[in-house]
């Protein structure tokens, strides 16, 4: 019964929404639901990025932590989003920290169980890299904006 | 009957106001307003700009940032980024300045009705949108979803922020506000705008999208509305360019085939696309 409730929340998270529901079996076995009070970390940088998180409920930030500078938060992501792109390619760390700014509620997918699956299966591999690439495409876009700076003072 | 009518007044005449109020909105960016000596300050229609003179220094294209609906002084929002603009921004209570006006075409008002609406402002592109922003929560009925999306530099630079809250407060409308870079006690959103998208509901075939702010982000910002599903004649944008006489005769803000000052400054998109990446306008 739990399995059956976890398979629902996992397909209707807009990351695998509209997911083959034999893949949606697959990755469920990866599944878990996960729980984070306010100020709880989620990974810290360095650290194995074995996680992949589907956010169902509040919000984190991705922070980096800079001397003197303490954390810098460069980036918010809330439900029906995911944090976690290391867990795909090697080394598999995290490259930030994430930190819970509310109490969040989220799917956390074993990166290992996955990698091996769509390892295994490379229809369900390329279903998930379809998935990803448009995210890392909106990040590199986002992040492009951010150097930019476009609301600063234009150039004299 | 007859009798001599008043000549209309030539547009390219400025009539003499007073500055009625000043406040600092941020470092570097003031809201003034203004009072025309001798006459009732005239009608506008949201996203319409006038020209606003510093005497001695120079004259500038300023969009009304005020609510058209209210009576009484005419409201600019200014940021000091040229001689000009620094000029009107250091003007007190008292000071007298040129204004001509109001000239160009606003936000597609009519065209809102029963449709979802994204307003979408970056930076001081808020400040032009915000005469729409005042139409829409009074008339709320006549639309379905609002939701405002506005993205700034930083906490610092966020502009007009007792509104914003007041806005937020209201449960018909969704506001949602980002900064690009957080400072240490900010507890909201960090990421650009087109980050907030994803956290609204809207109907792709039934939403009108307007945007305004620093071009670039005006160009990612219909990139991600396009990816919603947004067709390109559902969102409008408001352009910049250097605005001379405002009534399409000069060419300085001569955009290919449109004025700016005259044909906008907001276009619908699918007519302007083509001249947006273009590096010679």
């Amino acid at each position: 019964m739990a399995v059956t409730g976890l398979e629902r929340i996992v397909r209707e998270h807009p990351f695998f929404a509209g997911l083959d529901e034999a893949f949606v079996e697959l990755v469920v076995g990866c599944a878990k639901n996960v729980r984070f009070e306010p100020g709880a970390y989620l990974c810290r940088e360095g650290s194995p990025a074995d996680q992949l998180y589907l956010i169902r409920e509040g919000r984190v930030v991705l922070e980096i932590a800079a001397p003197g500078r303490g954390a810098i938060v460069f980036q918010t992501v809330g439900a029906g989003e995911i944090v976690g792109i290391s867990w795909l390619f090697p080394p598999y760390r995290w490259n930030y920290d994430v930190r819970a700014v509310e109490r969040v509620r989220a799917i956390s997918m074993d990166a290992t169980c996955l990698r091996d699956k769509c390892e295994a299966d490379h229809t369900l591999g390329y279903d998930v890299m379809k998935r990803l690439v448009p995210i890392l495409m909106q990040r590199l876009q986002a992040t492009r904006l951010q150097i930019l700076d476009v609301y600063g003072k234009p150039a004299a | 009957m007859s009798g001599v009518q008043p000549a209309p007044p030539d547009p390219m005449v400025p009539q003499v106001a007073r500055v009625r109020r000043r406040r600092q909105d941020a470092p570097d960016v003031f809201t003034l307003e203004l009072e025309p000596e001798g006459a009732a300050a005239a009608a506008f229609a949201p996203g319409q700009f006038n020209m606003l003179t510093a005497f001695g220094v120079g004259e500038s294209a300023i969009s009304m940032s005020g609510d058209p609906a209210r009576k009484g002084g005419v409201i600019h929002t200014i940021r000091a980024v040229g001689s000009v603009s620094r000029a009107l921004t250091e003007l007190r209570r008292g000071d007298r300045l040129g204004l001509r006006g109001p000239f160009g075409v606003g936000w597609p008002m009519a065209d809102l009705d029963g449709k979802d609406v994204i307003v979408m402002a970056g930076g001081i592109g808020l400040a032009p949108l915000r005469p729409v922003i005042y139409r829409l929560l009074a008339e709320r009925d006549r639309f379905a979803e609002v939701a405002i999306l506005y993205g700034t530099r930083s906490p610092a630079d966020m502009l007009f922020r007792s509104e914003l809250e007041g806005w937020r407060q209201r449960l018909d409308v969704t506001l949602e506000v980002t900064v690009d870079h957080a400072s240490e006690g900010w507890h909201g959103h960090v990421g650009v705008v087109t980050t907030l998208l994803p956290r609204i509901r809207v109907d792709p075939e039934k939403v009108v999208a307007l945007l305004c702010g620093p071009e670039i982000m005006m160009r990612f910002a219909v990139q991600a509305l396009t990816s919603m599903g947004v067709p390109a004649e559902s969102i409008y944008v408001s352009m910049e360019r250097n605005m001379k006489c405002a009534i399409g005769l000069c060419g300085h803000c001569q955009f290919s085939p449109v004025f700016v000052c005259k044909d906008g400054p907001v276009f619908r998109y699918d007519r302007v696309r083509y001249l947006l990446a273009l590096k010679e306008l």
